[in-house]
């Protein structure tokens, strides 16, 4: 079955006063039809710039797509022109953002906010609109949705709000539904309450999820397969059990080892382990892999040659000169 | 290697004080860079001008009124057969000495209120912050005619009319163009007396007066001096538009919008009369907004290209 | 929203207050005695001599005098203008329409003007119609009025000899003609005030819808497949224009200092040359009388300004 999303060879140059600034260099992804990805790094490592770059969402003066393809259902996003960018978005792929404090237009009414993209899409009448818009605030759990559709987003909580923004994303059910950091900017215990949201809707819908996240608790509960990614690059890429079982990449071990958890050593503490070091500056990046200087096996090849993705174990991929064997 | 972090390369740039790190970021702006340009040559024209162009602004000579520009007059003549080039320098001086002048008292006046304000915590403040917000609401130019007219006759006659009104105007449009100052500096007031190295000042004994001078004041200094330009081009204009109005200085003082108010009538015969003046009022001005625009993208520290 | 309307309105009336303590102070301070004009001047019969400085209480201790100046403007008794033999009031009433034709057309032209342009500059920030807009638009608030005025004259009155320079109230023709010669002698006066506002407007415009283009709620609107131009208008505009209301109405008071000017160089009949012909012959009853109203129409349009603001963002009234 052909999948429903395939990145080849992303690259998203950003143009600053210092010089180009590689956010995305050379990345893979493919995500197949009702499939839950999960892609996971730190912050700067390009997760967000990979899934905005989808939908051409990027600044374009300074940013630019410099190379590769971006397949949607068997079609090629990166040539589109703005106006047919437009029948993609929201109707075939979904977004939802990372901040629902600021991702909601202030001036306009949330039912407004919902309700424009069904009559843009599905040509529905004013009328028809505002149903269909009450059913979404229904379905994601909007108490009093009817008498609240005309709210303004000042009027609503930050965990309302990113409702609000899971209901935007869903309107017009797409077939992809990419979600940036939806839990972060939310209290620890909403949050929770907005991943069975998203999970609810999935099965509702039988749309695919992008499920973007620093998080690798969120990956592990959420995601069927786990992409890991490190500088601009992809590091691994695995079944989720595959990858907390049995952690290839430096990178990825250590952001496992890093999870804070009471069952292991046998209930004794222990001290968490962090990766030392910082994200590097993605300008001119320095030959060789991206995370040799903060990885604790590092060779002499790895200042030297990039290592390329290969195959470890069936559909688990990682990039690193380390023998297959850990 | 853990615990190693790549230095990477843009990291070891140099590092440039603050100033030449503005006049860098200044120079970029075309604009900026000619407007400085142009009004040092008018600075420098009518500050060495009288001493290169030696004729007398009131040299009356019925026999060549109303001429265009020529060797022997440049800039032309007005009615009386003035050489207009040299009552334009005389008058540059004037317009340039009141916007100057003009802007010290709005910055002056601007600073101490809006310090005052900043530095209190309680009736004070609010009381000056309402004041700034009623004198913000007062219309200018009626309020600056009225004024003029109650006090002109009584200045005049304890500073002669040059003076008086020299003072008079200075005073009048200053006090009213403090506010913008006075808001500027309260809100860097507010913003930085609860800061670590005011706390810090605080904490080691100084006295109110030294945090205000050494550590506050310093971090206000860049939008006051935006605004402080910016002044100066409104005095300038001020100046003019009530010269022009016929109620600035006296008829024989021939400042550029005195020129204008007598060149009004006679456009369709003497044209140059009106375009000189004009045009130098228009070249002042422009160059000190091109100038203040540079500055304040130099100076805000916000601002990413 | 009428609460807030209520609160408003509430805040304007100390404004008011606070502006005629500041008038009647500076007339108090003023040397001499401004109203000696009226005493001396043949022209006014003594009992309305007499009458005005009863009114005006000049024998009362000051505060009092505050209050009967204060009682008498609000009423709208505002004196007697010897100059013009008619009552300061109807002289105000006569001329204030033209004044506020002249400032709301040339308000509307730079409207016009400078949203279009402020916009599209913003959409291609940096590109050549940016550069160059940028510079017209410099070049635009450093001209001072009086000097375009004049250019304006200059060119298409003596030169080209298309438009008349002096403003009439009565012109004599009817109908489309009528219309036509009203729109003829009011071109210039309203071009020039409305191309000084439109000059500053833009690059408020301008800077405005920069700083709300790059905010995260119109990435998300992009997002939604709206397509750019509804997402410019619907999302960008309508929170850009917001601070540009409040910008608009900060201007008022510079935009009647144009209108003085301009009705000078045009010789239009509105409240701004009467109070340069009243300042000329010492009419001092008139000069405080259009002072008065400029002040309050300053406070007026401020009024106005706050009500726009809130009916555009939802935030500040229903909270």
């Amino acid at each position: 079955m052909a999948p429903l999303l395939e990145i080849k060879g992303l690259k998203t140059h950003f143009a600053t006063d210092d010089g180009i600034v590689r956010a995305v260099d050379g990345v893979d992804i493919t995500i197949d039809k009702g499939e839950t990805l999960g892609v996971v790094g730190e912050s700067g490592c390009g997760k967000t710039v990979t899934a905005m770059s989808i939908l051409k969402l990027i600044a374009m003066p300074p940013g630019r797509i410099v190379e590769g393809q971006i397949m949607f259902e068997g079609r090629d996003l990166v040539p589109l022109a703005s106006r047919e960018m437009d029948e993609v978005r929201a109707k075939q792929i979904g977004f939802i953002f990372q901040e629902p404090m600021t991702s909601l237009n202030p001036v306009l009414s949330i039912g407004e906010q919902i309700a424009e993209s069904l009559r843009r899409h599905e040509g529905l009448s004013r009328n028809d609109a505002l149903d269909r818009t009450v059913e979404m605030l229904k379905l994601v759990q909007i108490p009093n949705a009817g008498g609240r559709v005309h709210d303004y987003p000042h009027q609503f909580s930050g965990g309302m709000r990113q409702r609000v923004m899971i209901a935007i994303a869903l309107a017009c059910k797409p077939k992809l539904v990419i979600a940036d950091e939806p839990t972060t900017a939310l209290d620890v215990t909403i949050q929770a309450q907005i991943l069975d949201l998203l999970q609810d809707m999935k099965e509702r819908f039988g749309m695919a999820v992008m499920l973007i996240t620093h998080a690798m608790g969120v990956v592990a509960e959420t995601a069927q397969r786990v992409v890991v990614m490190y500088a601009g690059k992809v590091v691994e890429e695995a079944g989720v059990d595959s990858l907390f079982e049995d952690p290839r990449h430096p990178y990825t071990q250590g952001l496992i080892r890093s999870i804070p958890r009471i069952d292991l050593n046998g209930g004794q503490k222990i001290r968490l382990e962090a990766i030392g070091g910082s994200v590097p500056i993605l300008i001119n990046p320095p030959p060789g892999c991206r995370f040799a200087p903060r990885c604790r096996h590092a060779m002499s090849v790895c200042t030297v040659n990039e290592p390329v993705l290969r195959e470890v174990a069936p559909g688990h991929r990682m990039a690193c000169h380390l023998g297959a064997t850990p | 290697m853990d615990g190693l972090t790549l230095a990477s390369p843009s990291a070891e740039r140099r590092t440039y004080s603050p100033w030449r790190e503005t006049w860098r970021r200044y120079r970029r702006h075309k604009l900026a860079v000619v407007g400085a340009f142009l009004l040092l040559a008018l600075v420098a024209a009518v500050v060495l001008g009288p001493f290169l162009w030696r004729v007398a602004i009131d040299d009356i000579d019925f026999a060549a009124t109303l001429q265009g520009p020529s060797l022997a007059h440049p800039f032309g003549t007005d009615d009386l057969g003035q050489d207009l080039l040299a009552r334009m320098i005389y008058g540059g001086r004037i317009s340039l000495a009141v916007g100057l002048a003009a802007m010290m008292v709005s910055v002056i006046v601007g600073t101490l209120i809006g310090a005052l304000a900043g530095m209190s915590r309680g009736a004070l403040g609010h009381a000056l912050m309402w004041l700034t917000d009623l004198f913000l609401s007062l219309p200018q130019l009626p309020l600056l005619l009225l004024l003029i007219y109650l006090f002109r006759d009584g200045l005049k006659a304890v500073f002669g009319p040059e003076g008086g009104i020299f003072i008079l105007v200075v005073l009048v449009i200053g006090g009213l163009r403090w506010m913008p100052v006075a808001r500027l500096v309260r809100a860097q007031f507010l913003s930085l007396r609860e800061k670590e190295f005011v706390e810090a000042a605080r904490a080691l004994g100084a006295s109110q007066a030294r945090q205000v001078i050494r550590h506050i004041l310093p971090n206000a200094l860049g939008p006051v001096i935006i605004a402080g330009t910016i002044d100066v081009a409104a005095a300038i204009i001020a100046e003019s538009t009530l010269s022009f109005l016929g109620l600035g200085f006296p008829p024989d003082t021939p400042t550029w919008g005195r020129l204008l108010y007598d060149a009004k009538d006679y456009l369709d015969i003497a044209a140059h009369w009106a375009l000189f003046p004009g045009g130098a009022i228009f070249i002042a001005v422009v160059s000190i907004n091109f100038v203040g625009d540079g500055l304040r993208d130099a100076l805000d520290a916000r601002k990413v290209i | 929203m009428s609460q807030f309307l209520l609160r408003r309105l509430l805040i304007a009336v100390p404004s008011l207050l606070g502006i005629s303590l500041v008038l009647f102070t500076v007339l108090a301070l003023a040397p001499g005695d401004p109203f000696s004009e009226l005493a001396t001047n043949p022209n006014v019969p003594p009992e309305v001599g007499l009458a005005l400085r009863a009114k005006f209480g000049l024998d009362d201790p000051i505060y009092l005098r505050y209050l009967h100046w204060l009682v008498a403007m609000a009423q709208g008794d505002w004196g007697f203008s010897f100059v013009s033999r008619m009552n300061v009031d109807s002289l105000i009433l006569q001329r204030l329409p033209t004044t506020l034709f002249v400032i709301g057309s040339s308000q509307v032209l730079a409207l016009l003007i400078a949203i279009p342009v402020g916009v599209y500059a913003a959409t291609r920030p940096y590109s050549l119609f940016d550069q160059i807009a940028n510079v017209l638009a410099f070049i635009g608030f450093s001209l001072p009025t009086f000097f375009t005025g004049i250019l304006f004259i200059l060119i298409f009155s003596i030169r080209l000899d298309w438009l008349p320079f002096v403003y009439t109230t009565d012109i004599h023709a009817t109908g489309v003609h009528w219309l036509i010669e009203e729109v003829r002698q009011a071109i210039m006066p309203v071009m020039v005030l409305g191309l000084f506002q439109a000059a500053s407007m833009t690059r408020f415009v301008r800077s405005a819808m920069l700083d709300v283009i790059r905010l995260d709620y119109v990435t998300a609107a992009r997002a939604k497949g709206l397509g750019q131009a509804r997402v410019i208008v619907r999302h960008a505009m309508r929170n850009a224009m917001i601070p540009v209301v409040t910008l608009i109405a900060l201007q008022i008071p510079a935009v009647f200092g144009g209108a003085i000017v301009t009705e000078q160089i045009f010789r239009i009949p509105g409240i701004g040359s009467l109070l340069i012909t009243s300042i000329l012959s010492n009419d001092t009853p008139v000069v405080m009388a259009v002072t008065f109203v400029f002040a309050c129409l300053v406070v007026l349009f401020n009024l106005i300004a706050d009500v726009l603001y809130g009916w555009l963002d939802p935030r500040i009234t229903l909270r």
